[in-house]
């Protein structure tokens, strides 16, 4: 793409360009790409002085040069942190429930969405239409509702509450996604497996789930995502005398509390640098996918 | 489909239905569903905490609602982040994703980019995959009051001296917009660009060829393309704005302070609910939220309709 191929064609187009034109380019293109930058450094800068504060002593943090270099890089903030936080027990809680929650969103979901886009029968509409309605309702709504549903249930507290929570949350989404992208495959392939003999439920997990491959993995990751930063669920429905079971984004909230009492600062940034890392690392890896998953909700 | 009379392939056909959307639908019902229509029911109740006993008192929670100082004061916050965060976010993120898709002038005779633009949209994109709650405490740090607070710091270089950007009331509202603003831009910088490539760009390089100077391809040819995407992304910037609980509770002073100066309906919700273990008045809050939202929404769609145009 870089190798300059065309020399044929863009003379002739150059003498038709207005010269004037030509240098207000070039100022335009020097301020925009001052502004580009400018947002760069924005966008940057609170992540890296988090990084190098996690290094600092309190003196240094709070000194005259905040924005300096550590004098000296040791690990000791991360060591007191990771022992004291619990991040590391929050990371592992958080990996099992939106590993689960995932799992049975995509699975129930897809489920629900095939028979949905696929099948008449009495009641489809208005199951669709069902699901489709909690898109429009912020969660604060049933917040007391839910926190007493939970309780009744005996899972306020535990780790399958939270699951099934999270799944019933994400399936308007889910269904309403994943309902359109069915009616977008075409029908032949599933009608010749079912000629041949092939049972509706096979005929799903055998030849539908793997055509519909690209959709499933886009809402896989925002629901991923969406489940992995979920902050309201987990502090109404794990209360703070549960605190072994708690997620990430609740450890993170509570630690920048307690740090202001402890006064260990160095902690609380090494701390958060623990739980930015692995999105980082996630999300250098799968950039594309992840943009065009938690895009792919609002274009549709 | 024939009613009544049951061969064996309809009898697999219905058993497959029905084994597919039973255990979506019980979930779903169950924890999302009955809590809705539970908490529509809470709001005429004078319901406290999780105990069976409390009475229908009819519509008091909604008339104690209306004279409260602080769901006013909400509603308020609301109104200015519904005007402020969706214009900034989409105009910032209308600009950088022209840069980024259009802005780099000819080259071989097609339109492109300024240069490093996939750099530029990697980097932008990556605070909406941070948790709120983490943004949160992250501009703890850069907003702090302190001259040593980072963005204070920045300014003193300039001479300013620091500003309280969250302990000063009039202050403290504009800034948490700052910071949704910091963390939406790049997810609309995507979106819009997706907009853009999927216009031909044919159209492009024929207004360029015709002499269009940048600022007419900005307005007269680029914006109203994008414009569908433009108003989806308006839709969803509104919601937001009835939303940011995670932000005020975790950013602002005392939890939408200082002295209410950040509180948002949310927020209240919350706090109602697991301080003050007021069910029913929560709940009663919660339905004022959702009138809101829907109000927002119809009006939106209805006022922003507008012709697509086909290519």
């Amino acid at each position: 793409m870089k190798t300059d191929t065309a020399p044929a064609v863009t003379p002739v187009r150059r003498e038709v360009r207005p010269k004037a034109g030509k240098q207000s380019a070039g100022l335009l293109g020097g301020v925009s790409h001052v502004m580009l930058v400018l947002w760069t450094i924005l966008t940057v800068t609170p992540i890296v002085y988090t990084f190098l504060n996690s290094f600092k002593t309190n003196t240094e943090i709070f000194g005259d040069s905040p924005l300096a270099l550590p004098q000296q890089w040791g690990w000791g903030a991360w060591g007191r942190a990771w022992e004291t936080s619990r991040i590391g027990e929050y990371l592992v809680n958080t990996v099992i429930v939106v590993a689960f929650s995932t799992f049975f969103t995509m699975l129930l979901g897809s489920m629900a969405a095939y028979v949905l886009s696929r099948y008449e029968f009495r009641g489809n509409r208005l199951i669709y239409t069902l699901f489709v309605a909690g898109l429009s309702i912020p969660p604060f709504l049933a917040l007391s509702a839910l926190y007493k549903v939970v309780d009744n249930v005996g899972l306020l507290g535990t780790h399958t509450g939270v699951v099934l929570v999270y799944v019933a949350y994400s399936m308007p989404f889910t269904v309403f996604f994943l309902t359109a992208f069915f009616k977008t495959l075409p029908t032949t392939v599933a009608e010749a497996a079912m000629m041949d003999g092939c049972g509706h439920a096979r005929t799903f997990f055998q030849i539908m789930l793997p055509m519909a491959k690209p959709g499933l993995i886009s809402i896989t990751i925002f629901n991923v995502i969406g489940q992995w930063n979920q902050y309201l669920l987990p502090i109404a429905l794990l209360p703070g005398d549960k605190q072994d079971k708690w997620l990430i984004t609740q450890g993170i909230a509570n630690i920048s509390t307690s740090a202001g009492y402890e006064a260990d600062w160095a902690g609380l940034f090494a701390a958060l640098s623990m739980a930015i890392i692995p999105i980082l690392i996630v999300y250098v890896i799968f950039q594309r996918q992840i943009q065009t998953g938690l895009t792919a909700g609002v274009g549709k | 489909m024939r009613r009544g009379r049951l061969t064996p392939g309809a009898v697999r056909k219905w058993g497959f239905i029905a084994s597919f959307l039973a255990a979506p639908l019980a979930i779903y019902i169950i924890f999302f569903v009955s809590p809705n229509l539970q908490a529509l029911q809470l709001a005429l109740t004078n319901s406290r905490g999780i105990s069976p006993d409390f009475q229908y008192v009819g519509f008091e929670n909604f008339t104690r609602l209306f004279g409260d100082e602080v769901f006013w004061a909400a509603v308020r916050h609301h109104g200015l982040i519904l005007l402020v965060m969706p214009l900034v976010t989409i105009v910032i993120a209308l600009f950088f994703s022209f840069l980024l898709n259009l802005g780099g002038g000819q080259r071989n005779g097609q339109l492109t980019g300024v240069w490093g633009s996939s750099f530029y949209k990697v980097v932008f994109f990556f605070p909406q995959v941070l948790a709120v709650v983490i943004v949160g405490v992250l501009f703890q740090a850069v907003l702090n009051p302190q001259k040593s607070g980072i963005l204070n710091s920045v300014l003193g270089w300039f001479g300013v001296d620091p500003v309280g950007w969250l302990i000063k009331p009039d202050l403290a509202l504009w800034t948490i917009i700052g910071v949704m603003v910091w963390q939406g831009v790049g997810f609309y910088v995507v979106l819009f660009s997706a907009g853009m490539a999927g216009v031909p760009k044919e159209i492009f390089e024929a207004a360029a060829l015709d002499g269009a100077n940048r600022f007419t391809l900005f307005f007269k040819i680029t914006l109203p393309l994008v414009w569908n995407t433009v108003q989806v992304g308006w839709v969803y910037l509104g919601i937001a704005a009835f939303d940011a609980f995670a932000l005020v509770q975790v950013l602002s002073i005392d939890r939408g302070g200082p002295d209410n100066a950040t509180t948002v309906l949310p927020l209240e919700i919350f706090r109602q609910t697991f301080t003050y273990y007021r069910f029913g008045y929560a709940s009663a809050m919660g339905v004022a939220l959702v009138f809101l939202v829907l109000t927002f929404a119809a009006l939106t769609l209805r006022v922003t309709r507008r012709e697509r145009i086909e290519y």
